[in-house]
């Protein structure tokens, strides 16, 4: 029997030959990774162990994203045992804010992540490397730290679930509508202790960013991962960016699946994640009359460069609603810069909206954008869990920059054919 | 050794982000999680939950962030133990990692009401409802799982591995 992507990197990384669902295995890590949130534990585990040296200075990425730049004192001194930590234990990998970056957009775009590689971090959305046909997938802190020191982790085979897409996308449907859709479609545990992996004629029409958001979301169905098969959209951004030689992985023929989905892209329309569960999804046109009073364009999931330009495509010329705040992050320097040279930066703050350093504060209710009681706001981040972006009594209605950007224009959640 | 306490029930997809809400996560500090656990469900667990009480759930309790500030949470609430028709993988590894038991037992879960005295058995792999009068086989630790708490956790199997690294 032949092997799936996963198998197939899984197998590579623990040295064997073949490697079965269910098996469990010591794997060798190419990069770990943690952020201001989860590290504090792991370093100070590493500390107490009395442990003075990491297993690679150079394959371990620290970066703080989340409450920086630092909401509060504690924050900070968060963010500084973090910054002390790298110093001392000369982490190569380490971005201070001004050079940084939303985690899983920055690695990969600084070439940090390649094809071929297994990656695990402390945080949910390490996942989004299924996109460049590697293995990445989210563990606690403990596991960090054991990974930092080791250079191992611990995995189970997952089974895998295989994805076949056909079609074109239509208008106003990009990658978040794919993965709501999937997720809408088999639940948030609809893939637990899964692998989630894309193929079909339908991968043609996927750039590079689409593919990202929806590996990002894998969690959101409960996977371990989705990954992309390695081809011409890959290579061309693995060449570009990859700071070390990278692997093709490719598909046995024979590979073994616990289930097929097949999703026609031409058949979608943009899609609603309603609270409080992203499986809770609709198609746009039956999100009916909900109005709202924050957006949110930016996240590890949508804060790229083609998310920007989607969002400032409906907003070029027109203005936020007056009852609606309108907040875009993007994900990294280099896409601020990149916003900035072609005039995106422009049409946002023309248009009402807030343009801010990158962070991922509002999309877990940390800062710069926190919701009050009984507030709504549509957001291209992941998750619209109870609370997740403030009052337990606010709402979170996940989409597409496109769809934020006209529901921001419109005041409820809409489309943008609905603007004129 | 045996974990008793009264169970506090739950419904399907307890996230992370009511476990322990993002708000306090500028803190790793387990007494002070502990005061905030599960609070945008439930406000009253915090406040009322007894050393040896048992979060009982449906399917993938733990879903979300990878934050182990929610097993650090629970622990220090004092509760003795999760109970779940299923659990979410990374929650899963995260609260072995942190000394925290959970058992998957889907046929106990909708026969437990809130309240009721559990008694889970961890050796032998049996749940009793002591207030029905009822018992239930939870299915067993996997014997890797075992493995790593008998070197006493992860870190511990790791340097034991790994003694050329440290340094007295």
């Amino acid at each position: 029997m032949g092997m799936t992507l996963t198998e197939k990197i899984l197998a590579r990384h623990a040295g064997k030959e073949k490697v079965e669902p269910g098996e469990l295995i010591l794997a060798r890590v190419d990069l770990a990774l943690g952020n201001d949130i989860t590290s504090p534990i792991a370093i100070q585990a590493i500390r107490n162990l009395g442990i003075r040296k990491v297993f690679d200075r150079d394959r371990i990425a620290l970066v703080p994203d989340h409450f920086t730049p630092n909401k509060d004192i504690r924050s900070a001194e968060q963010a500084r045992m973090m910054r002390d930590f790298a110093r001392e234990y000369g982490i190569t990998n380490y971005f201070e804010i001004g050079r940084m970056g939303i985690e899983h957009v920055l690695l990969p775009d600084e070439g940090l992540v390649v094809p071929g590689d297994l990656v695990i971090g402390a945080d949910s959305h390490t996942c989004t490397y299924g996109a460049l046909c590697a293995f990445s997938t989210g563990v606690g802190s403990t596991d960090l730290a054991a990974a930092m020191i080791a250079g191992e982790v611990w995995l189970k085979v997952p089974e895998s679930i295989r994805i076949v897409l056909s079609g074109r996308p239509g208008k106003w449907v990009e990658g978040k509508d794919v993965i709501l859709h999937i997720i809408g479609k088999i639940g948030v545990d609809g893939a637990l202790y899964q692998s989630m992996e894309y193929t079909g004629d339908g991968l043609a029409a996927l750039s590079m960013a689409w593919r990202f958001t929806i590996s990002n979301m894998a969690i959101e169905a409960g996977a371990k991962n989705g990954i992309f098969p390695f081809d011409e959209v890959t290579k061309a951004y693995a060449d570009e960016r990859a700071a070390r030689d990278y692997s093709v992985v490719e598909v046995d023929g024979n590979a073994r699946y616990a289930a097929e989905i097949g999703i026609d892209l031409g058949a979608l329309e943009p899609q609603v994640a309603f609270p409080h569960l992203p499986e809770n999804t609709r198609p746009l046109s039956q999100a009916g009359n909900v109005p709202i009073d924050q957006v949110v364009v930016g996240s590890c999931t949508n804060g790229r460069i083609e998310d920007l330009r989607s969002a400032c495509a409906v907003l070029r010329g027109r203005k936020v609603h007056d009852a609606v705040r309108m907040l875009v992050f993007p994900a990294t320097q280099e896409i601020y810069l990149q916003a900035m040279r072609e005039g995106l930066m422009e049409i946002f703050v023309s248009a009402g909206a807030a343009f801010s350093t990158p962070t991922c504060g509002p999309c877990l209710g940390g800062h710069m954008g926190v919701l009050a009681k009984g507030e709504r706001a549509v957001a291209t981040t992941n998750r619209n869990f109870v609370g997740r972006m403030g009052h337990p009594e606010s709402e979170v209605y996940l989409a597409n920059p496109a769809v934020a950007a006209a529901s921001a224009v419109l005041g409820r959640i809409g489309s943008p054919d609905e603007i004129r | 050794m045996v974990l008793k306490g009264r169970a506090w029930k739950y419904g399907d997809d307890v996230d992370t982000d009511v476990i322990i809400p993002a708000r306090y996560l500028n803190t790793s500090d387990p007494a002070e999680l502990a005061r905030h656990c599960m609070e945008d469900i439930d406000r009253e667990f915090a406040v009322k939950v007894s050393p040896g009480d048992i979060i009982v759930a449906g399917k993938n309790f733990g879903c979300g962030s990878s934050r182990e500030h929610a097993p650090i949470a629970i622990k220090a609430s004092g509760a003795s133990a999760v109970i779940a028709r299923s659990f979410a993988r990374i929650f899963y590894r995260n609260a072995f990692n942190m000394g925290l038991p959970i058992f998957e037992a889907p046929q106990a879960i909708d026969e437990i009401d809130a309240g009721d005295l559990l008694a889970v058995d961890m050796r032998n792999g049996s749940l009793r409802n002591e207030t029905k009068g009822k018992e239930y086989e939870v299915a067993p630790i996997p014997s890797f799982m075992q493995e790593l708490v008998a070197a006493g956790g992860l870190l511990n199997y790791i340097v034991a591995r790994r003694k050329d690294q440290v340094r007295p």
